[in-house]
């Protein structure tokens, strides 16, 4: 038995499917990312999780107990919000200890635990100001210091990193994934930022639609991902799909390079490649292009810089992809298929 | 368009006509003169119907005019001496404290309460919105003249329910008399001055406070359920203290509205019984203009103006104070 299980989870607003029949297993201590556009149903999720959205049908169990009626207070849950929520008329303290008091916690224990939370997430000095004299990553830090303090059994992260400048962005991400493996709380965060969920999940869970369409290791669904809508949905610039009589085939941009550069010799498919349009990001090339006979420059191969090959608007070359970094999708269904012979 | 041809073809030898003088200028141009005609409206009102009203009470509170008597002869502060003397000014200033506290407490609790209820979603929620709104907008004279009815000493519907679930005549709980007689007893009379100022107040209060609530982010409300917290720890350590600016607005309009209204008196009670329900703006009605002494009355108003003052100063301190959070 998993320590959060989702069985058949459905949300339905009026005629609004939100979220569409979701299953889900997490396990203790796991640190699992969901993720999905916008609209996908992904933040309903968490909120029936947290116990602020009651399901239209399946169930939610929490470390073996049924919660799927319990009202938030009585689930061992914390949930920090993209806006991070902070009570803007409460001091820094006040805002932390907020579950403790609701909790009525004697006193003394409350001090320790705000100052145990505050000491691993270093805002000790911060304790007495207001949410409005701090920066954004201040304020994460509080949020996330007040999610802490319950010590839950599930914490809930709704795109907390979001509302932070890029730089902070990538020292906060590592910081999180750094103090989740430090305390073992089982963690679910939600985003719609690829880069995000490949660096922090444990497993990601890919939705579109209110439907999970893949769940597994960052690696596994970048490699291998189950459908069309996770092909293009991950990778930037997201996988080449070509369309090819019964099937899609689809190849990831770095591995689609000049024949030249490939010789050792693999089994490759070698395809005419007309280079419109070229992007020089410093360390990657991008060249936009035509395979066969498409219309438009829809193909899209990725030179890291370390490739000197000399490539120029206009000209064709010859380009190959490795057979096994190729993938194949039904038309129909856009699932995953084995290999096809061409 | 022309003019932009030539430009095009031959930019350094065609010289742009210099810019004629402003005669095509409209007058919604002259930003000056339009502040000047936009603000003049709201200006006059104040200062015909506010500015020289309140110079005028200033000037006759310190002469001896009369309604007979129009001739304005100085007499320093011998008003204000002669009406503080009198033991129904006394009574009169407690009483407008009284009714004007009294109320707003009232209303404040039940317009948070009435709020919280308005703010969910209920069937005939558009019924309960007409029924709360209706108060303000009827007339003050109106709709006290309603309640005069209601509080008769005779045929007090309110008595006549009383009596038929025997609460009230002989042998019963409230006494032996079949009628409660609300305007000619002192307790009864003050608090049916009060009522009708809550029934007054009260909407506009709730209007205030359903902004209020509305203006509190969702995801406020939803960290404090995760939180867990229990819904009138809700209410009180978030909602109540984010609300609070927008409360003392509320609160604010409900006691200048109570302090300076001599209408729901004059119409209930006429101050009675004896002076028991009096309250300052009645007293210097009655003075003023039904007694005739311009200068009496003028002195009794203006004892509300300092109240009044520093409640507005108070309350709208205090509404920043809070807006800082």
């Amino acid at each position: 038995m998993a320590f959060v299980e989702l069985n058949g989870l459905r949300k339905e607003f009026g005629e609004v499917k939100a979220v569409n029949g979701v299953d889900l297993s997490i396990e203790e201590g796991e640190f699992i990312v969901i993720l999905g556009p916008s609209g996908c149903g992904k933040t309903t999720l968490m909120r029936m999780i947290a116990g602020l959205e009651k399901p239209t049908g399946g169930n939610i169990v929490i470390n073996n107990e049924d919660v799927t009626r319990l009202p938030p207070r009585a689930r061992e849950i914390a949930m920090v919000f993209q806006s991070y929520a902070l009570y803007p008329h409460m001091s820094i303290f006040d805002n932390i200890s907020f579950p403790l008091r609701a909790r009525k916690e004697p006193r003394q224990e409350i001090e320790e635990k705000v100052e145990w939370a505050a000491g691993i997430l270093g805002i000790e000095r911060l304790l007495e100001r207001r949410p409005r004299q701090l920066s954004g990553g201040e304020r994460q830090r509080v949020a996330l210091a007040r999610a802490l303090v319950k010590e839950p059994a599930v914490m809930l992260l709704d795109e907390p990193l979001s509302n932070l400048d890029a730089k902070l962005r990538a020292s906060a991400r590592d910081e999180l994934q750094r103090f989740q493996r430090s305390l073992g709380i089982t963690t679910i965060f939600v985003t719609h930022d690829q880069i995000e969920a490949m660096g922090l999940g444990d497993r990601i869970a890919v939705m579109n639609a209110g439907k999970v369409r893949q769940i597994g290791t960052p690696q596994e669904i970048y490699d291998d991902p189950a459908d069309t809508f996770v092909a293009t949905f991950l990778g930037s610039p997201p996988m080449n799909l070509l369309d090819h009589q019964r099937y899609y085939v689809g190849f990831r941009p770095e591995n689609f390079l000049p024949a030249q550069v490939l010789s050792n010799g693999a089994p490759v498919k070698t395809f005419p490649f007309r280079v419109g349009r070229i992007e020089n990001l410093g360390s990657d090339r991008l060249l936009y292009g035509t395979i066969a006979d498409e219309e438009e420059d829809r193909t899209v191969s990725k030179l890291p810089s370390t490739v000197e090959v000399s490539i120029e608007p206009g000209e064709a070359y010859e380009f190959v992809v490795r057979d096994d970094n190729l993938r194949y999708f039904d038309k129909g269904t856009g699932l995953r298929m084995p290999p096809q012979a061409t | 368009m022309t003019e932009t041809v030539e430009e095009a073809v031959a930019p350094d030898l065609v010289a742009y006509p210099a810019p004629e003088t402003p005669r095509g200028r409209y007058l919604a141009d002259h930003e000056g003169l339009m502040g000047t005609l936009f603000l003049a409206p709201a200006v006059l009102y104040i200062v015909l119907l506010v500015g020289i009203p309140f110079f005028l009470a200033i000037a006759f509170s310190v002469t001896d005019v009369t309604v007979g008597n129009t001739s304005m002869d100085f007499v320093g502060l011998d008003n204000f001496r002669r009406v503080v003397t009198t033991p129904q000014f006394r009574r009169a200033l407690l009483n407008t404290f009284f009714f004007a506290v009294v109320t707003q407490i009232i209303v404040i609790i039940l317009a948070n309460i009435l709020a919280l209820i308005m703010t969910r979603d209920f069937p005939g929620k558009w019924l309960a919105r007409f029924a709360i709104i209706l108060p303000w907008a009827t007339p003050i004279s109106l709709g006290t003249i309603g309640w005069l009815w209601i509080l008769d000493s005779k045929f007090s519907p309110i008595d006549w329910v009383l009596q038929q679930i025997g609460l009230l005549g002989p042998d019963t709980l409230l006494g032996p008399g079949r009628h409660l007689l609300y305007l000619g007893r002192e307790e009864l009379a003050m608090g049916s001055v009060i009522l009708v100022h809550v029934w007054r107040i009260l909407p506009l209060a709730t209007v205030i406070l359903m902004a209020g609530l509305t203006s509190v982010p969702q995801d406020l409300l939803d960290q404090a359920e995760v939180d867990g917290a229990s819904f009138s720890r809700i209410h009180f350590q978030v909602v109540l203290p984010l609300i609070l600016p927008i409360m003392s607005i509320a609160l604010l309009f409900g006691l200048i509205f109570t302090f300076s209204d001599m209408v729901v008196a004059f119409v209930l009670t006429r101050g009675g019984p004896v002076y028991y329900t009096q309250v300052l703006p009645l007293w210097a009605w009655f003075k003023g203009i039904d007694g005739g002494s311009l200068s009496e009355g003028a002195a009794i108003a203006l004892f509300i103006f300092p109240v009044l003052l520093a409640v507005a100063i108070l309350i709208l301190r205090s509404a920043r104070r809070s807006e800082v959070a």
